[in-house]
């Protein structure tokens, strides 16, 4: 009896080592293995702190005006491939007509504390780098002018 | 040797559980980053979110979303003074594209209507719906406090997509498993912030540990009104919010 007994848990031990993911359980009734898959997709957006590494001129520019807090890639997107190579392409700079509007365009629903314009009547067609540095787009500011197109 | 039932039940576990030890082997080597030091949750102030949809794209392009689900969204509220209970709510694209002015119909803004932006995702509950109802443990909530989907498990059966309060989840067109927003959880790991708030120029969104004693979350809470969604479904969400309208749902 004891015989089949132990023939029947090894029978069992052999399934379900054989089906069970060996991670199983061991963090609760899940794979953990899933989380290390996950951790390890790769990364598009490179973060801030990298693109600073290297464009701390940019860098300069930007922290004494109004878009210090705006990180590199909300408006350069998304550029962890140009990190990991800088060699192999200079990022598109953006079209500033569009790229502004996307927060600057008047929109009711927006907050009272953001500057937003009408754009149409504001730059009457031109882009707003025409005026504006993007990096300091207050007009006149010493920082941006020392930052030419910046 | 003597094998009476007592002795063979003894060995049987203990050879059981010396077994288990041999296949989990040792933990995975995890240098830089411990599940354990973490608790991870998202602080949201509608009163900065300017409805840009640039959470939305970055969100989209960091986790290769497919066209037309996201994982994160933002909404537009236009709530009237006379109708507080049935807020005007839309989200065009999920707002990837920004927010046009709003189609005739609609209504528009004027005295006793105010509009503001909601930016909405997972709320990486605490007691989540959406893994309670899992069959196969497929979805589940990490050591460190994050919601995540195994596709390599998930049967695509669509519970957990019923479940969620705050309609976060899809089933994905191709593969055919849930998806749903996992905070960038190869980002956090590395110790970068997630693709949304790396894109929000207002900083309306803010990743936060809460296991961190030196995160700005913990003085932000203790000085702020913070909600969350649904608070009566009692799902210990972590996406917090500050600023947030009583309209709001």
């Amino acid at each position: 009896m004891a015989g089949v007994f132990l023939v029947g848990v090894t029978i069992f031990l052999c399934f379900r080592a054989w089906f069970v993911p060996k991670s199983f359980g061991k963090y609760g009734h899940y794979r953990a293995d899933s989380m290390t898959e996950m951790a390890a997709l790769p990364i598009v957006h490179a973060g801030h702190e990298t693109c600073e590494a290297c464009h701390s001129d940019v860098l300069d520019v930007k922290k004494t005006g109004k878009h210090a807090g705006v990180n590199c890639e909300a408006c350069h997107g998304p550029q962890a491939k140009h990190a990991d190579d800088p060699g192999s392409g200079k990022p598109v700079l953006p079209d500033t007509s569009v790229l502004c509007a996307r927060c600057h365009e008047a929109n009711a629903a927006k907050p009272k504390w953001f500057p937003a314009v009408n754009t149409s009547e504001h730059s009457m067609g031109l882009p707003c780098n025409t005026c504006h540095k993007p990096h300091n787009p207050k007009i006149g500011d010493d920082a941006a002018a020392k930052g030419e197109n910046k | 040797m003597n094998m009476n039932r007592r002795f063979f039940i003894t060995l049987t576990g203990a050879a059981a559980v010396a077994w288990e030890s041999l296949r989990a082997g040792s933990p995975e080597s995890a240098p830089n980053y411990s599940v354990a030091d973490h608790w991870w949750a998202m602080l949201i102030d509608v009163d900065k979110c300017i409805g840009c949809g640039n959470c939305v794209r970055a969100c989209s392009v960091e986790n290769n979303v497919p066209e037309g689900f996201f994982r994160t969204w933002i909404e537009r509220y236009q709530v009237d003074d006379e109708n507080m209970t049935e807020p005007i709510v839309d989200s065009p694209h999920g707002g990837i594209n920004g927010f046009p002015p709003r189609a005739s119909g609609l209504g528009l803004a004027g005295p006793g209507v105010k509009e503001f932006f909601v930016p909405k995702m997972c709320n990486h509950c605490i007691d989540s719906p959406c893994t309670q109802v899992c069959p196969v443990g497929a979805t589940f909530t990490t050591p460190d406090g994050v919601t995540l989907v195994d596709e390599k498990y998930c049967l695509g059966c669509r519970y957990c997509v019923q479940a969620c309060p705050y309609g976060c989840r899809f089933i994905h067109p191709e593969k055919q498993v849930a998806q749903k927003c996992t905070l960038c959880y190869h980002r956090i790991t590395k110790g970068l912030t997630t693709a949304c708030c790396e894109a929000c120029p207002t900083g309306s969104r803010q990743l936060a540990d809460l296991k961190n004693p030196k995160d700005p979350i913990h003085e932000f809470m203790k000085t702020h009104s913070v909600q969350v969604l649904k608070p009566q479904m009692a799902t210990g969400a972590k996406a917090f919010y500050a600023h947030l309208d009583g309209a709001v749902r």
